[in-house]
């Protein structure tokens, strides 16, 4: 019975607890973060329950208002959507228990406003994965996109300029992806995107849809900060409260992916935007930029969590790359990404969050190994996700660049595949680094006497921020040993005729 | 030629807005300038929205009587108009956001101007 409504549920969830949140706050501060873990646990199992029903028992559709769709407004809840909320809820369900504690310490006072609005950015991410309609996807990024904005601006001091700089370029992105779809509704007169996948083959020829198709992909590639549209996020998810850095960082750029992918296999469909005209190859060659350019830059810093966010330019030009490649596997290598790095990034934000609570910092040049002596479950979780990053298997990470790299050999685009290789380096140098440190390198002599080896105790985090990054650790490995079967799920996903 | 220059001067005048628009983000120093010029390109994109679903001799699509057939030339096609409602507010949401937080931004620099308050947050 509750299995046909789980896709109006996901979104509903978090919505109905957006607006719980405050009205029970205003009462009792406290009751605001079981409201919200208890939201995200409900929708983290619908999520899985949701994905196993669809599996077994094909795609559902839930029409609002009973109007059939292409009047209506319909919310497809297909294998792939199902997946992508899994994952998304999944990781949100671990930041939210993370939040517990680094909620408290950075926003006090202020945490009741803060649940609702991360409820709110939840409603957007999962109402953009379920909706099978154009102008409500537009919608559903707004909110996710307003809710975010607020989320960041709430860190250190410089967070609200940060803020300010993403809300314009998000702003122009969103306006460009509405362009977008205003060319494809008066040249077609309709919004559903299965309706419209049916209309497209009939006047593919005209050029207002490949103009149509570009700015679409320059405004979802703005909100995914595909490589030369990067720019708003260093800063943001570097100044950001770590419960929001860890929430939009993982899951943020991913769910721009993925209305990518749904937009360009299942609407335009991959013949179309890969061998009639260039857009697979171009998206295929900035990606290829942003992975050099983010790797590059991230060795350049000195502070862990702006190094994190070069990093997701970097794996974010993965999934594009396996956007870009249009064939079966590299259509795989993007899913499995897209699921691989949302753990490893959620892992790694949270790992430096609990640095920055312990010790205060989470600068890269300060680390010694005292930190490994200290916390030295945190810098397990650490190492696991690390090499995750750099691809070692059987960790998770080693298979998507598995896939990839055999997406770019069916495809004999030996350049690619050079640049999957080099940047795996690039990675195992930027990781390494902090490795060689924490496990390494002695403290500093001056400080030996207080210091010295003898006298660190261990002074791990509390539990509830431990568990979610162990979770995830752990998960990473779980993935990695999973993988055959959770590839012959994706097989399931592809769009028809791939 | 001059028929495709008159015949699209709705267009023409839109991509002029978004012309302005961008303009105003990149090159103005101003926070508050910067986002005059988001707001003028989301109200190109509305006003493409609108003058492009414009329909000569066309009313709004009300049936008058019951026993009228529903002829479909006599009505304009009302989607586009209630999208841009949605779009509309989304937009004002926006704004409101914005102003919020450059708020925050004077509070703490004492400045919107973008060189100085790049300076000032070494």
């Amino acid at each position: 019975m509750i299995e046909r409504h789980i896709p109006a549920l996901l979104p509903l969830i978090f919505l109905a607890s957006a607006l719980l949140i405050p009205m029970f706050g205003v009462f009792k501060r406290k009751t605001a973060y079981p409201f919200a873990v208890t939201a995200s646990l409900s929708a983290a199992a619908l999520s899985v329950y949701g994905f196993v029903y669809v599996l077994q028992n094909g795609t559902m559709r839930y029409y609002f208002g009973g109007w059939i769709p292409p009047i209506g407004i319909e919310f497809v809840y297909d294998p792939l959507s199902a997946f992508v909320s899994v994952v998304i809820n999944v990781v949100a369900l671990m930041v939210l228990t993370h939040a517990l504690n680094s909620v408290r310490v950075d926003q006090e006072g202020r945490q009741v406003a803060y649940y609702s609005v991360v409820m709110l950015l939840l409603t957007g991410f999962n109402g953009m994965i379920i909706t099978g309609d154009l102008f409500n996807l537009y919608v559903f990024i707004e909110i996710s996109s307003l809710s975010g904005y607020a989320l960041i601006a709430v860190g250190e001091k410089q967070s609200p300029f940060a803020a300010f700089r993403y809300l314009i370029i998000g702003t122009i992105g969103a306006s460009f992806y509405l362009l977008g779809i205003g060319y494809l509704y008066f040249m077609s007169g309709t919004l559903n995107m299965g309706d419209l996948a049916g209309i497209l083959p009939m006047i593919k020829d005209s050029p207002t849809i490949l103009v149509a198709l570009i700015i679409i992909v320059v405004g979802l590639g703005i909100k995914m900060a595909i490589f030369p549209m990067h720019g708003w996020l260093p800063d943001s998810y570097t100044y950001a409260p770590t419960t929001s850095s860890s929430l939009i960082a993982p899951i943020g750029t991913k769910v721009g992916a993925y209305a990518l992918i749904r937009i360009l296999y299942f609407v335009f469909g991959a013949d179309y935007f890969s061998r009639e005209f260039a857009a697979a190859d171009l998206i295929a060659i900035f990606s290829c930029g942003g992975i050099i350019f983010g790797s590059v830059l991230a060795i350049a810093q000195k502070e862990m969590k702006r190094m994190l966010a070069y990093s997701s330019i970097a794996q974010i030009g993965y999934i594009g790359l396996g956007i870009g490649l249009a064939n079966p596997f590299g259509f795989i290598g993007a899913v499995l990404h897209l699921l691989n790095h949302a753990f490893m990034k959620a892992c790694l934000f949270l790992v430096a969050g609990n640095l920055r609570i312990k010790a205060g910092h989470s600068d890269i040049t300060k680390m010694d190994d005292s930190f490994r002596k200290k916390y030295p479950w945190t810098m397990a979780a650490f190492t696991v996700a690390a090499l995750s990053m750099v691809g070692l298997p059987p960790l998770a990470g080693f298979f998507s660049k598995w896939y990839l790299a055999l997406g770019t050999i069916q495809s004999s685009r030996w350049i690619y595949l050079a640049v999957i290789l080099i940047s795996s380096l690039l990675n195992a140098v930027y990781f390494f680094r902090i490795l060689e440190k924490v496990y390494m390198k002695s403290p500093i002599k001056e400080k030996a006497d207080e210091n010295s080896s003898e006298n660190i105790k261990k002074d791990e985090v509390v539990p509830s921020m431990l568990v979610p990054a162990l979770v995830l650790a752990i998960g990473l490995i779980v993935l990695g040993i999973l993988n055959v079967f959770i590839v012959k799920q994706i097989y399931k996903m592809m769009p028809e005729g791939m | 030629m001059f028929d495709f220059i008159a015949g699209h001067y709705n267009y023409w005048f839109i991509i002029l807005l978004i012309s302005i628009g961008m303009y105003g983000m990149i090159f103005k120093k101003n926070l508050v300038k910067k986002l005059i010029g988001m707001t003028i390109f989301q109200a190109a994109v509305i006003l493409f929205y609108i003058s492009s679903s414009v329909k000569a001799d066309t009313t709004v699509p009300i049936l008058l009587e019951l026993n009228e057939s529903a002829d479909v030339n006599r009505y304009i096609n009302p989607l586009p108009h209630a999208l841009m409602l949605t779009a509309i507010v989304v937009g004002v949401a926006t704004v409101g956001v914005a102003f919020a937080l450059l708020v925050l931004i004077y509070k703490r620099y004492n400045t919107l101007d973008e060189k100085e308050l790049i300076e000032r947050m070494k």
